[in-house]
């Protein structure tokens, strides 16, 4: 399967959660869908049936709030069956943030500003270690306002992480109005970068060019930390989800759903 | 009990190599010996308190037990979500270490008094909540926590404290020691306030029993039933908010335990804690303790 078709899977899997348990999140889980697919699909190393393989590669999904994109991944590739079913449904841990009791989850998120610094502890295990599996985060764009994330953006490259990369989902809508608006990121790169962070940007639904920049950095061509700055548009895929705040809470209705099946289904 | 705690962990992790210390820019003085020992497992992550937690939750999901090290309320309050959320929903090894408890930095003023991480931290399922009365215990739960899977929280009175115990203890995790025998009277002392009642003249001459109390969590219930029958009287004794403390914590239990008919009587218990306040003026530690009523 390309990375492409795993993406429109997922967003079609996401639709339908969101739309049978009444879900949200669904423009965050749209924005970050490229991303997981062509890490999923082309760059990390894991078994889905034996999620805890100590040679993994490392992925701490910071957005925890559009779980349903990781979840579909997730499912897509093996890790397990019945998510459509199961769901946030009572007495199960697919919690709508991430839960790590899923297989394939390493850390349950939802608060904001938490997985950059856990990957950094991670990161600086294998660097100990003398492993050679990657350490990744995503984070969405809206989380950059918490002091937490600064903290470990000054603490990568001081201990040299060259194992850790951290994939910025910069979707420009967080959750009560726009980045520009709310707490203003910009200049993003160069504030990385002044961190000494090396730091690429990249169409975050270009899948060649994550692949590229990805790649790069999963076979080492590209040293870490690397912060890999995705611009992408909130809700891509489905047009009367894109670049609308409110679809960071509304859950598709019927007709919404086959409005967006239908046009996820023109992109195959 | 710092110098004591430092050497018991150099010990600990000469024998355990999953043993990772972390601070938070402090341990002058103190920590130098472990960082020289063990540069691989040592780090110094910077005043970032809330990073240095997630960096311990990251070492500890590769298999360290990583004890982190700052000052009081820096390491708990600062961070507290971390602790919560990466540290003890995740069952982490994360063993939090806070020198400065109470008002040892008493002179520093209130951004160094460390009198509410009882109450924030032991509300946290998972976590253990311990301040040893002298430097045997803290070597003891020091050597626990080394072995200990999971979170737990260490907090150090300062520099100087005296041995109560006459030898060094079994590092046998949450327990008790009955220091004075005595009958009708019961003084329960957590932490410091151990050192500062061991050699009141009342225990002899009122014959009240002495114990210490370093666990605030989990408390041992067995222990609390035994109390309940024997005395009619229990004092309880720390450095903290008298809310959600160690008196708190043996109220708790013995309501419990009567309201599941597993004593048939609550003895009294007169509990010596900070009044809900602050202290906003400067002080010694013993200064502020008696500002505050800290006294048997």
């Amino acid at each position: 399967m390309s990375s492409e078709n795993l993406a429109r899977e997922v967003r079609e899997l996401c639709l339908r959660l969101c739309h049978k348990h009444r879900a949200s999140h669904i423009g965050g889980a749209y924005s970050v869908a490229d991303i997981l697919a062509v890490l999923y699909q082309d760059i990390l190393e894991f078994h889905p049936e034996d999620a805890g393989w100590e040679g993994r590669d490392r992925l701490f999904y910071s957005k925890g709030h559009a779980c349903t994109a990781l979840y579909a991944v997730l499912e897509k590739k093996g890790f397990f069956q019945n998510l459509l079913e199961e769901f946030s449904v009572d007495g199960t841990y697919f919690t709508s943030h991430v839960n790590h009791h899923i297989p394939g989850v390493e850390l349950s998120t939802g608060s904001l500003g938490h997985a950059l610094g856990v990957a950094c502890g991670t990161a600086l295990a294998g660097k100990t270690l003398g492993k050679s599996w990657k350490s990744f985060a995503i984070l969405s764009d809206g989380e950059l306002d918490e002091g937490s994330n600064w903290e470990a953006f000054l603490f990568a490259p001081q201990q040299k992480l060259t194992n850790l990369c951290a994939v910025i989902d910069y979707n420009k809508i967080q959750s009560f109005g726009r980045i520009a608006e709310v707490l203003d990121l910009e200049p993003l790169a160069d504030k990385l970068r002044a961190f000494r962070w090396q730091c690429l940007e990249v169409d975050g639904h270009d899948h060649q060019a994550l692949r590229q920049a990805l790649g790069d950095f999963k076979t080492g061509k590209t040293p870490g930390p690397l912060a890999l700055v995705c611009h992408t548009i909130k809700g891509k895929g489905v047009s009367f989800m894109e670049n609308q705040l409110a679809w960071h809470y509304k859950s598709p209705n019927d007709a919404q759903l086959e409005q967006g099946l239908k046009e996820l289904a023109a992109h195959a | 009990m710092r110098s004591t705690f430092l050497s018991t962990l150099l010990d600990v992790a000469k024998h355990n190599d999953k043993i990772f210390l972390l601070c938070g820019d402090l341990g002058y003085s103190v920590l130098e010996p472990f960082a020289a020992a063990f540069p691989q497992r040592f780090l110094n992550v910077g005043i970032a308190e809330q990073n240095m937690i997630a960096v311990a939750s990251g070492l500890a999901k590769e298999g360290y037990n990583v004890f982190v090290y700052s000052l009081g309320n820096f390491p708990t309050l600062r961070c507290l979500e971390q602790i919560r959320y990466d540290v003890c929903y995740h069952n982490l090894s994360v063993k939090v270490v806070a020198v400065g408890g109470g008002y040892s930095y008493g002179p520093l003023g209130t951004s160094h008094h460390t009198t509410e991480d009882f109450g924030v931290l032991r509300t946290l399922p998972r976590m253990r909540v311990a301040a040893p009365g002298d430097p045997h215990e803290t070597a003891a739960i020091t050597r626990y926590y080394g072995s200990l899977a999971g979170p737990g929280y260490l907090r150090l009175n300062k520099t100087g404290e005296f041995c109560v115990h006459p030898q060094s203890l079994e590092p046998v995790g949450p327990t008790t020691y009955c220091l004075k025998k005595g009958k009708t009277t019961a003084v329960l002392a957590n932490g410091s306030m151990l050192q500062d009642v061991f050699q009141d003249p009342r225990f002899e001459l009122n014959q009240w029993a002495l114990f210490s109390v370093p666990f605030v969590k989990p408390m041992d219930l067995d222990w609390l039933v035994g109390l309940a029958q024997e005395f009619e009287e229990l004092i309880s004794l720390e450095e903290h908010q008298l809310s959600c403390g160690f008196g708190s914590a043996l109220a708790e239990g013995l309501m419990d335990l009567y309201s599941q008919g597993k004593i048939s009587r609550v003895p009294r218990l007169k509990r010596v804690a900070i009044p809900d306040v602050f202290v906003e003026h400067s002080g010694s530690q013993a200064y502020l303790k008696a500002t505050v009523g800290l006294k048997l």
